[in-house]
């Protein structure tokens, strides 16, 4: 029987593979897709060996940076980043857990200064006992990832 | 010993290296074996205190005073323009244009560290929410180091509310650094955080948990007393802190000779007055120390 791919090739781009079922959305607004204007292909719930189920996106025209893979990793820390030029694999980023991210969480605490001034909120990361563990600069109280939006 | 502290902010104690730490203590033992007097000439030090606050802020003001600096600032957030709807980030702008050091306690957790970011002057966190108060960590820190031989191998008891008390997260991260025996004696409800207990045992410091101080006197050279922060928590939260956590002067016959009590105070009702009388009672030095913890904060940080 013939195998045919749940989401089309694209010709260049980034497709990001191995995305946790439920986490391609997060990654998306990560991404700032809606901004950028590249088309964009989203896969939900595939079938994966070794997630179970799984999320695909491949993003046309647009090359993700080191930064940005890495950023990826805080929603799929096994994610696969590959870079597509005329439908070949051109890179495979090596991604790893980066050490900050901006701008992306909502700091969870009500007490903390981020929740009433207009500043961009800032966490610090680390992986402990295989949960990534994110700290916000400001209160200082640390987070699973599941407890921020 | 270059300043290694010139011109920087004292946000958390997380911030400080093992060598900035021990320049504050060398820094305040002299100025207390030689009080000096000019250190903070012509300086004017903002003493901005968004919540109520008596050691701290009249420690602070007596510490500028005292080496010659000047003091501006309010005491009640009422009286400035964050009633008007200010924010904290253009009030903190256009108090750096006026003073040449910031002094903030806030009532928001991050407040100090936003205020860092948005000052070209140094700010010191004289406590936010919650979260830190270095300068008390500091000092009590500097009275253990008076009052005992070694900081290293001492067995230390932290009894009352570890969980919202400000002193007790940052003074837990200094501790770490001597390598300390720590004993946490506190109800369920109001236990370290696993923040801090993750950090423990990263660090490798031996710490156990307690529901009463009974279980832990005899063993303990330090018996860290604190008091519920009722502004903080739950109702049900205060009801959990019973009287396990109060002090039994009756208990004290059992402590080792050389224990001290400290306590950040105020104190409510976690150690009884008959206490004050005895050998163990070391709080009210303490709290004079933080004069002398704050003038090397000052100094170190306005002059080179």
């Amino acid at each position: 029987m013939a195998k045919t791919l749940s989401v089309s090739a694209i010709k260049n781009g980034t497709v990001i593979d191995h995305i946790p079922a439920g986490q391609a959305l997060k990654i998306l607004r990560l991404l700032n897709i809606i901004t950028h204007k590249n088309r964009a292909t989203l896969g939900l719930n595939l079938s994966s060996k070794s997630l179970g189920l799984k999320d695909l996106i491949k993003i046309e025209n647009r090359s993700l940076t080191d930064n940005e893979a890495n950023e990826i990793t805080v929603f799929a820390p096994k994610a696969t980043i590959n870079l597509i030029e005329n439908f070949e694999i051109a890179k495979k980023i090596t991604t790893r857990l980066p050490e900050s991210i901006s701008g992306v969480f909502n700091c969870p605490n009500p007490t903390c200064i981020t929740t009433i001034e207009a500043i961009k909120t800032h966490f610090y990361l680390e992986e402990y006992s295989k949960q990534i563990k994110l700290t916000c600069k400001y209160c200082e109280k640390q987070f699973d990832r599941d407890q921020l939006v | 010993m270059s300043n290694l502290l010139y011109n920087s902010d004292i946000i958390s104690i997380s911030d400080l290296t093992p060598e900035q730490i021990q320049l504050i203590l060398t820094t305040a033992a002299k100025l207390k074996a030689k009080p000096a007097h000019n250190l903070l000439h012509n300086k004017i030090i903002a003493s901005c205190f968004f919540e109520p606050s008596t050691r701290t802020r009249l420690s602070f003001e007596s510490a500028t005073l005292r080496l010659g600096g000047q003091i501006i600032g309010f005491s009640d957030a009422a009286s400035t323009s964050t009633q008007k709807g200010e924010s904290l980030q253009d009030s903190i702008k256009i108090i750096s244009n006026y003073a040449d050091l910031i002094v903030i306690r806030h009532p928001r957790e991050g407040a100090a560290r936003l205020a860092a970011d948005v000052s070209d002057k140094p700010v010191i966190n004289a406590g936010d929410a919650a979260n830190q108060h270095p300068s008390q960590a500091l000092l009590d820190l500097f009275t253990i180091k008076e009052c005992q031989p070694t900081l290293k191998g001492l067995n230390i008891a932290l009894v009352g509310d570890l969980k919202y008390g400000r002193t007790i997260h940052s003074l837990i991260q200094l501790l770490a650094l001597f390598d300390m025996r720590l004993f946490l004696v506190a109800p369920e409800a109001l236990s370290l955080p696993e923040q801090f207990t993750h950090f423990l045992q990263k660090k490798g410091i031996k710490f156990s948990f307690h529901q009463s101080i009974e279980d832990i006197i005899q063993k303990v050279d330090i018996l860290y007393m604190t008091r519920l922060q009722q502004e903080r928590c739950s109702a049900l939260e205060q009801q959990t802190l019973g009287e396990h956590y109060t002090l039994n002067p009756a208990i004290l016959k059992k402590a080792k000779a050389s224990l001290k009590i400290l306590h950040p105070l105020p104190r409510v009702h976690e150690i009884p007055a008959s206490v004050d009388n005895t050998p163990f009672a070391h709080y009210f030095e303490q709290a004079a120390n933080g004069v002398w913890i704050r003038q090397a904060l000052l100094t170190l940080l306005l002059t080179q």
